[in-house]
């Protein structure tokens, strides 16, 4: 039997040497287009479309190929361009408009614009190679390899790199040495709670029931995180062989793919492929000829968080209410229909596939003593080169955020009127949200800390599926605890009482602090229902709902303190504790920028033709300040809304704010 | 013939029976425990009101007796003060989404709220946090039974009967967080659902959210 896989693996292997052949370096010009849905919403459909029209019009002999999402998200759309005799280069933010200069410039006249260039893909004489940057080279990619390298519709480009390797060499030793394999690897749940994975393996493999299941969870919900999205758009056969895999190990014969409906485009790849592996005998029966029987059914979310959670998630796949059972029993020993469930997620389920593949050593090579491997983060927020970011287990938040994702970007205020220059602000890190609505937002004081499970929990934010949203000293921590507990309450499935009715009655009280009638008991209200919330909920929503307040209560108090005692926002973002007002000393009679940036028309003209702000008509839009040319900087933005100093009296006409208005501009 | 097993609740030795919950053991020996969404009849609790914690010898954390299997030589307490800060939580929770106005209601002196709150000695409503009510109105499309879904705290008994027990189908849970109520599915009124009129509904609700009509209350 093991000639019979290996002889079919050899057939399926040629195949993919020969559809695969010019992906690396070929005779023919390869151009990708990074087109998953970031890339998509940055324009990269137009951005391929122009490419396409500008080959043709140059009549360049040149393969346009799509590929999936690099998790560069600063630099999308992103483009490559391989050419015989170069080494392969990415081009960065390459629009629509753009692209057709790309394509002249190198393709026709041999100058590969370099000033678009992001850098070379490999090491090479030519062209400096994008690993010198920290945000490529301080990277470790083992689940993103891929993403961004293949056509993610084409399963002869997976195996051309190295797929479904494992499951062969798996299929021919035995499912419980995939088990040892996983065990001695020390991989851990990468959908948040950092479980064993082993641990569940065996415990659905020792059940001895006839029916068994598998259900990826792509139900991927927090705000901020986009991991598996990418990695199903990307990379969907890795996903496919990790659960072939599983269910082979654990005896199931049937998988699920929960994927949440507000993903098309990942449905419609990871559809296409589960029916291109079900073409290529690598799903269905009798895989590879080994006698193992394993298919795939893709189903579609209904639009809920909670279903992330595992049993609520079963729940919606049975056509029930989304709401999470009580635990024990665990899915793994009744589940789906009542049968023994392997639940995993996207990635913990894709990282199967590379162990088998490469190995438990190797896989353990990195990360600390009990978080081995790699992690993948979804960089956002105050940050330059957001994106993707996957690094070694225990690597610091510090290098996370400032040596990958190239730390804080200041605020920028370009040029307006002639010859002045543009001014930049520099900007301070205050917190890092991980986790998601049910992580925490962790202080500067904290940014050496390892990420890894265990550490990140002592710190008292989570893993979670590795949202990492970075904040500068503009935003306010309360309104970002009120933001995040927003999301539950809206989320919270309903049943029980702590996280139904505790989580809105901690939301009230925040958002009354942010609009400055906070009372001084207020924050113990806080802290007894937070702690009462984690203790008493049903499911793991509702007990980690609470975090983000209580981490930005024992990090942040004093935010919490001067809303409440001070009615000041020390972030100048809550709307109701702050005013902008007009320095009459800095405006300048000549401009009325700020004038018509006003949306309510508050902003208007006194009789010296300087500036003012009508605070009744204000809605704090913030357009006046960014309006303001760099040389005045004359709109100021204070809180407490009525910290505005004294300005100088408008002579001619006394109470100018009520008779203020469009008709005043006349003069 | 099942077996028996020995638990001790509060210092008091008990025969429970072998796979009981620890709140049926505890509630037909005379031990009371405050709760809403157990049933008898039901094989896994529901688990939702949050309101029947204990705490177990060798557990860390209060855990709901509904959901505890007994065990020989289970050692619980009902009275201590984790468990009881904790249930009053909860209970303070709910009560500040069921209007308390007790003299109107059709549940009055049945009421299990009103009943946890003289025996755990519980305010009726919370001296601190607003309320936080629906202000739904009264479905009295139905010939025999009168609906008020703001007098509902979710404990799913009606629901669970509807649905496993009798087979109706007629009700079930609608809509998600605080605004998730018990209702006909489409949101139309119980007149139009695919009720029965077996009346297990208002049986097994705890406060008399589902009531039987009568001339005096409405017609």
């Amino acid at each position: 039997m093991t000639d019979t896989i290996s002889d079919i693996f050899e057939t399926l292997k040629e195949k993919a040497a020969s559809e695969s052949a010019g992906l690396k370096g070929g005779a023919e010009v390869l151009i990708t287009v990074g087109t998953a849905t970031c890339g998509r919403s940055a324009g990269a459909l137009e951005t391929l479309a122009a490419i396409k029209a500008a080959v043709k019009e140059n009549s360049i002999n040149a393969r346009v190929m799509e590929v999936g999402c690099h998790g560069h998200c600063y630099a999308e759309p992103l483009v490559s361009i391989s050419k015989p005799g170069w080494p392969e280069i990415y081009y960065g933010n390459i629009t629509e408009g753009l692209a057709p200069f790309l394509i002249k410039n190198f393709l026709v006249n041999e100058d590969p614009a370099l000033e678009w260039a992001l850098g070379a893909v490999e090491e090479n004489e030519i062209v400096p190679s994008v690993y010198y940057s920290p945000r490529f080279g301080g990277e470790l990619r083992r689940l993103l390899a891929r993403c961004g390298r293949i056509d993610p519709e084409n399963i002869f480009h997976y195996i051309a790199e190295d797929g479904y390797s494992g499951l062969v060499k798996i299929l021919k030793a035995s499912p419980v040495a995939a088990i040892d394999e996983i065990k001695k690897s020390g991989l851990r749940g990468l959908g948040g709670a950092g479980f064993p994975t082993w641990r569940k393996w065996s415990a659905v493999e020792a059940s001895a029931a006839e029916k068994k299941f598998v259900i990826c969870n792509a139900d991927e919900g927090d705000p901020g995180a986009f991991m598996d999205r990418t990695l199903i758009e990307s990379d969907p056969f890795a996903l496919i062989e990790g659960m072939t895999i599983a269910g082979y190990a654990v005896g199931a014969k049937k998988g699920f793919i929960y994927v949440r409906n507000e993903y098309p485009l990942a449905v419609e790849r990871i559809s296409s492929a589960v029916a291109s592996a079900r073409r290529e005998g690598l799903l269905g029966t009798d895989i590879l000829g080994s006698g193992l029987d394993f298919d795939i059914e893709v189903v579609q979310g209904a639009g809920a968080f909670v279903c992330g959670e595992e049993t609520a998630l079963i729940n919606s796949l049975e056509g029930r209410r989304g709401t999470p059972r009580l635990r024990p029993p665990f899915p793994a020993e009744r589940g789906y229909k009542g049968c023994p469930t392997l639940v995993n997620n996207v990635k913990t389920l894709s990282y199967v596939s590379w162990i088998m593949a490469r190995g438990a050593e190797e896989f353990a090579s990195v990360g600390t003593k009990d978080s081995k491997g790699t992690v993948v983060f979804a960089l956002a927020g105050k940050i330059r080169n957001p994106g993707l970011v996957e690094v070694p287990m225990g690597t610091t938040l510090r290098d996370v955020i400032f040596e990958i994702g190239g730390g804080i970007p200041p605020v920028i205020k370009p040029s307006q009127l002639p010859g002045e220059k543009p001014v930049m602000k520099a900007r301070a890190f205050k917190a890092v949200q991980i986790g998601g609505p049910s992580g925490g937002c962790l202080p500067e004081s904290l940014l050496d800390t390892p990420v890894d499970f265990d550490s990140l929990r002592e710190a008292g934010a989570i893993m979670g599926s590795g949202g990492m949203v970075v904040m500068d000293e503009d935003n306010c921590m309360v309104a970002a605890a009120e933001y995040f507990l927003d999301f539950t309450v809206k989320e919270s499935c309903g049943k029980c009482v702590f996280c139904r009715v505790g989580v809105k009655h901690m939301l009230d009280i925040l958002s009354r602090i942010t609009r400055g009638e906070g009372a001084e008991e207020d924050l113990a209200t806080l802290e007894e229902l937070a702690d009462k919330v984690k203790r008493g909920s049903l499911c793991n929503l509702g007990k980690t709902a609470p975090n983000p307040v209580l981490t930005t209560l024992r990090y942040f108090r004093n935010e919490y303190e001067s809303h409440i005692e001070e009615k000041v926002c020390p972030a100048c973002e809550c709307e109701k504790l702050i005013a902008y007002y007009i320095d009459l000393e800095k405006c300048r009679r000549a401009c009325d920028a700020c004038v018509g940036s006003c949306p309510t028309e508050a902003i208007y003209t006194r009789s010296d033709r300087l500036k003012a702000i009508d605070q009744e008509k204000c809605v704090k839009c913030h357009s006046c300040l960014e309006a303001c040319p760099a040389s005045y900087d004359a709109v100021f933005l204070v809180s407490p809304a009525n910290a505005i100093p004294e300005q100088k009296p408008d002579k001619k006409s006394d109470g100018a704010r009520d008779g203020g208005g469009p008709e005043k501009r006349k003069e | 013939m099942t077996e028996d097993v020995t638990i001790y609740i509060d210092g008091r030795e008990i025969k429970a029976k072998a796979g009981q919950s620890l709140l049926r053991a505890a509630l037909d020996n005379g031990v009371y425990i405050p709760n809403l969404c157990d049933l008898r009849e039901r094989e896994t609790p529901e688990a939702s009101c949050r309101l029947c914690f204990v705490e177990l010898e060798g557990v860390p954390e209060p855990v709901t007796s509904c959901s505890t299997v007994v065990e020989e030589g289970m050692v619980a307490r009902t009275d201590s003060w984790r468990v009881r800060e904790l249930v009053s939580a909860a209970f303070e929770l709910l009560m500040t989404t069921h209007p308390v106005d007790c003299a109107a209601c059709p549940g009055n002196k049945r009421c299990a709220l009103q009943e946890i709150a003289k025996k755990m000695k519980f305010k009726l409503k919370s001296g601190r946090l607003p309320e936080i009510l629906r202000d739904a109105p009264l479905d009295l499309s139905h010939p025999r039974i009168g609906y008020d879904s703001d007098r509902c705290v979710m404990c799913g008994r009606c629901v669970y009967v509807c649905n496993e027990e009798v087979d109706a189908r007629a009700i079930d849970f609608i809509h998600r967080g605080l605004k998730m109520t018990v209702g006909v599915f489409g949101g139309g009124p119980l007149a139009e659902s695919s009720c029965i009129s077996c009346m297990r509904c208002v049986e097994v609700c705890p406060v008399k959210a589902f009531y039987e009509k009568t001339k005096e209350t409405d017609v």
